[in-house]
């Protein structure tokens, strides 16, 4: 397991409370799991994302992510509609561990309520709270 | 006692080391209240030779095959088990050993319950097998769930023919969720009516047996196309004679996504009824929802092949409250029987042995007919049949066991309408021979 | 140093078993052919399945080969903790195979079943007199069936009383199966929280206890292999709210004969016959989960159920308010014919095995805490719980002493499991393992914490000396290859 001084935590995400990161670019609000998370989970198996065109509120769970010993459940960091998800993980899970912000990115979410996003953590809170 | 190795000497230094007077101070810290007051109250042991004595006379008077000829199946059948699987079953390294959870010294374990499943799945026509489930009763609850699980829909119905005591675990099983099981008749001619299918709405799940309880033969592959009219609803296929795919269509080819049965048939000893094995296998596409054990192939670091435990994330050791199924164990001992059992039996034997269980059964059935006993259905049927005996049978029945036959399974407590069928069974532990002398002490 | 256990030898590659074989083989004697082909419709036929053909020698090669891979209880010490991997007698064995048991069929009319019914009539009774709970069902095919059948057992109390309850508590130290069952019968599992000593606070059971809650599943000793002290007032505390005790009896070996489920509160308890009584693993089953419970739970037992009547046995369905049925039969009666067996052969001596058991931790627990971290240094039942903190700064983890066990000629421990303690490793020897044998143990474990400082990758690189070496699972996880 990496340090805390160790993560990989870019300034230009919001983080959530469950170890996921979002980004909002024009419309869509792009989603994946956090550095930390995925050095917690180990190895990612299997990512079970939904259908394109479900809609879910903030905080409802709409995914898994698994690992070989371990499975987490995913959760809606805003509420919105699902436009994208990220089909390259059914054949490449390993892309959550090796570039969980970029490659490795889930889905897409076009937003219900923009606002929702601001009550994400910052990095700098999202640090705060992985230390405490 | 040969069980328990402590001498006075060792316990005296163990003490010791442990810091305690005696054996008693270990329980100290047990609160008082908390303790038994009471010796149990148990019988003085018995030593190996006067346990064989007791057990042998406990046995004495039970009706077994095949001393008894016994015409009865409905879930449980009597098939000839090779020496060779007695002998190595008991080889103790398969035996004493635990659930594979530490892969490098298991892999025995590991390489026959990845063979079970590979087997079982060319048996079936299925594209995936679990490591197996209790029983068949408890392996067909647990698919008409994960029907439920991955259509996301809240109703199933199943056929009357299904076994009355497997359905009796599905209800238990359902009992305190708000799932429903709907029942689906059974036709005239011994196979389930799928008429009323489409007025029952909404369906997970549909399961038929097959062959079912009255060891008819149903039409798999027409069922199929009717309850996939209905794209979201899964075809469930039970069985309770496994035997029976050695000659007839498997479920697979009939458009099955889950087929679930008993396998006691293949190299497990009836038993009184336990252990069996649940057989359990489904599409590919359903895989992370099946409950259960599996088996995967992988490679070690020096690029080796070897077995492991795999998909493991299901179950619930990991998903705990989410988990596909609670179960732990499997029947790894009866899955090891039956793939040693498959093993010897081979693709031609299989086909050789299921057809005489057939030709046995269909001689007997031919010769009552004959005799004036008419089966009720016009279905085709494997190993087992219905028949119907005119008033009185049952004193006759009765009279049979004491020359040591039992000539079938009255249906009277599990189908009203029919309390006047027997259904009989014939294997190829049963004779010519034998089945003439039922047919001549019936007629009587 | 002495002698490492586990050494080379010579075992065999073994292909799979369609990799061998030629059609036309065969391993089984086929019974006579003495009547006439029937017809059959050709559209029900199908091809029949794709299995080798092999001989009879083919088969016994391949799976005595196969056999030689595993490490069985009598190949050594397999101190796998909450899993009593105590010895399996063979006399079990021989009466299991008794023709007048292996060979009866399960629907025999009563008149020719009553050998097996009276074995399991007096089973129930033995099982309900060293529990405390008199009613018995030994119908679960396994333990967490059992767990099931007694959740079952809480939803049909509730809705008798006529009101449904939806919350079950569950100790963080709990085995998986216990959330699973629960979740199964519809009950939302609530977490509950051990103290800093490692068992249940009264407190934090009140604070959770409500109107609305089933129940609590306790499991004590609990998988901490500590006694649950403060047993009696948290029971005391789900009672008076109406709730139901369930007692997961896994760790049974510890108290038979020492402690009363009836007494300390406990309604309804499953027994894991392959754990605490002797009836063999099977590389994973079949086990059996028998439940007994208070006679005010009698009612909602499982049907059939098996009654004497003067001096004959029979089986009785007339319980209306029982839950029904979890087994197309009565059981797994092959492992019930294993289990009377033992307790025959064991009588009251079933008390001495808890002591005995009890005492094998304890001198575990003593002889390795210098070289192991021991996170609750008190007295344990019959299994002991050591970490991976001291052997952490050379970057050696459970699991790498796990793997270096092997290769001394051990089973490991249980790891990584009760998920409350960071790197656990849970050790539960049984009353079977001798001093020697614990010694043996014991030096092999010394050793490892030894060669964690002097030669860690000596850990990392184990086991050196089994079949294969470390598999790789996440491969199995990511690409699934389930069947050949």
């Amino acid at each position: 397991m990496k340090a805390i001084s160790d993560l990989n935590l870019p300034e230009d995400v919001r983080y959530t409370d469950d170890h996921e990161w979002a980004k909002k670019t024009g419309d869509i609000v792009r989603m994946g799991i956090s550095d930390y998370a995925q050095d917690q989970l180990g190895d990612i198996v299997f990512v079970e994302l939904p259908a394109v065109g479900g809609t879910f509120d903030k905080g409802e769970e709409f995914g898994t992510v698994e690992s070989v010993k371990a499975v987490s459940e995913l959760y809606m960091p805003i509420g919105g509609e699902v436009t994208a998800i990220n089909e390259t993980l059914a054949d490449e899970p390993e892309r959550v561990n090796s570039d969980p912000y970029n490659g490795g990115w889930m889905m897409d979410i076009k937003a219900g309520d923009p606002a929702e996003l601001n009550a994400l953590k910052s990095r700098a809170a999202y640090l705060e709270m992985l230390k405490g | 006692m040969r069980y328990l190795p402590h001498t006075q000497k060792d316990i005296q230094q163990m003490l010791q080391v442990v810091g305690a007077a005696d054996l008693d101070a270990l329980f100290s810290s047990i609160p008082d209240d908390c303790c038994r007051k009471e010796e149990m109250n148990l019988p003085e042991p018995l030593t190996e030779w006067e346990l064989n004595a007791h057990m042998d006379n406990l046995a004495a008077g039970m009706g077994a095959s095949p001393a008894y000829k016994v015409f009865m199946g409905a879930g449980s059948y009597h098939h000839y088990i090779p020496e060779i699987i007695r002998q190595l079953l008991l080889r103790s390294e398969f035996f004493t050993a635990y659930t594979p959870y530490q892969p490098e010294i298991s892999q025995g374990t590991l390489q026959t319950i990845y063979e079970y499943q590979t087997l079982v799945t060319r048996l079936l026509g299925m594209d995936v097998a679990n490591a197996s489930m209790y029983d068949g009763a408890s392996g067909l609850a647990e698919a008409l769930l994960m029907a439920i699980r991955v259509s996301r829909r809240k109703k199933v119905a199943v056929s009357r023919a299904v076994h009355p005591l497997y359905r009796k675990v599905v209800e238990t099983y359902l009992a305190p969720t708000d799932f429903e099981v709907v029942t689906l008749p059974v036709g005239a001619d011994g196979r389930t009516d799928l008429s009323g299918l489409k007025d029952l709405g909404e369906l997970a799940g549909v399961a038929l047996q097959s062959p079912n309880f009255f060891g008819c033969i149903e039409e798999l592959e027409a069922a199929g196309k009717t309850i996939h009219a209905d794209e979201k609803t899964l075809f469930v296929t039970a069985f309770s004679e496994p035997l029976a795919y050695g000659l007839l269509k498997h479920p697979g080819a009939c458009g099955a996504d889950i087929a679930c049965g008993e396998g006691q048939s293949f190299g497990i000893p009836q038993s009184f009824g336990g252990p069996g094995l649940g057989m359990f296998a489904a599409k590919q596409k359903y895989v992370r929802a099946m409950p259960g054990r599996l088996i995967g192939k992988t490679v070690d670091r020096d690029g080796k092949t070897g077995f492991v435990l795999t998909l493991a994330t299901r179950e619930q050791h990991i998903r705990r409250e989410k988990a596909t199924s609670n179960i732990c164990s499997n029947q790894g001992l009866c899955a090891t029987a039956s793939t040693m059992y498959m093993a010897a039996m081979g693709g031609t034997g299989i086909r050789k042995l299921s057809r005489l269980n057939r030709d046995r059964a269909e001689y007997l059935r031919a010769s009552l007919a004959k005799a004036g006993f008419a089966s009720p259905f016009k279905a085709p049927t494997f190993n087992e049949f219905v028949v119907r005996f005119p008033k009185g049978f049952a004193d006759t029945w009765q009279t049979l066991l004491e020359k040591k036959i039992v000539a079938g399974l009255c249906l009277a407590p599990y189908y009203p309408e029919l309390s006047d069928c027997w259904l009989m069974c014939v294997t190829e532990t049963i004779s010519k021979n034998e089945i003439d002398t039922l047919v001549k002490e019936v007629t009587q | 140093m002495k002698e490492k256990m586990g050494t080379t030898g010579l075992i065999f590659n073994e292909p799979l078993l369609w990799e061998k074989g030629s059609t036309g083989r065969t391993g089984l004697s086929l019974p006579r052919r003495d009547v006439d082909e029937a017809p059959l419709d050709d559209a029900l036929v199908g091809e029949g399945p794709d299995f080798p053909d092999l001989s009879e020698l083919d088969v016994v090669r391949h799976f005595t080969k196969l056999s030689q891979w595993n490490f069985g209880v009598d190949s050594g010490m397999y101190p796998l903790g909450s899993c009593t991997m105590k010895y399996n007698p063979k006399t079990n064995e021989r009466q299991a195979s008794i023709p007048g048991f292996s060979g009866a069929h399960p629907l025999l009319p009563e008149s020719l079943s009553q050998g097996a019914l009276a074995l399991m009539h007096d089973l129930q009774c033995y099982l309900g007199e060293i529990t405390g709970l008199p009613a018995v069902t030994l119908q679960p095919a396994a333990g967490s069936q059992g767990e099931l059948t007694g959740m079952l057992i809480f939803s049909a109390f509730h809705k008798h009383e006529g009101r449904a309850r939806t919350k079950v508590l569950i100790p963080d130290t709990a085995h998986g199966t216990n959330p699973a069952s629960a979740a199964l019968c519809g009950f939302k599992a609530v977490p509950v929280k051990s103290g800093e000593n490692g068992i249940l606070s009264p407190e934090s059971v009140a604070a959770l206890m409500d109107e609305d809650t089933a129940g609590i599943m306790i499991t004590n000793p609990n998988t901490l292999g500590l006694f649950e002290d403060n047993i009696r007032k948290v029971t005391e505390i789900v009672h008076n709210k109406g709730g139901l005790v369930y007692g997961d009896g896994a760790n049974m070996n510890a108290i038979m004969g020492i402690v009363d489920n009836c007494d300390i509160g406990v309604d309804v308890l499953h027994l894991n016959l392959h754990k605490t009584f002797s009836t063999p693993h099977g590389g994973g089953g079949p086990g059996s989960g028998p439940v007994c419970v208070t006679p005010e739970m009698e009612p909602f037992l499982p049907v059939p159920r098996v009654v004497k009547e003067g001096d004959t046995y029979r089986l009785d369905e007339e319980y209306p308010l029982s839950v029904g049925k979890v087994h197309a039969f009565f059981g797994n009666f092959g492992i019930l014919i294993r289990t009377y067996g033992y307790i025959l052969s064991m009588g009251k001596r079933l008390k001495q095995v808890s002591r005995y058991a009890v005492l094998n931790a304890n001198y575990i627990k003593e002889s390795l805490k210098g070289d192991y971290h021991l996170p609750y240094d008190r007295p344990c039942m019959h299994e002991c719980v050591f970490t991976d903190k001291y052997q952490q700064e050379y970057h050696v983890a459970t699991l790498d002493i796990a793997k270096r066990l092997m290769d001394h000629g051990y089973h490991p421990p249980t790891i990584y499991f009760p998920l409350v303690v960071s790197g656990a490793i849970m050790i539960e020897p049984t009353e079977s393992e001798s001093k020697e044998t614990l010694d043996r143990f014991i030096d092999a474990m010394k050793q490892i914490a030894e060669e964690a400082r002097d030669c860690p990758d000596c850990l990392h690189e184990a086991p050196r000396f089994p079949k294969v070496r470390r598999l790789d699972e996440t491969a199995a996880a990511r690409k699934p290859c389930l069947q050949g």
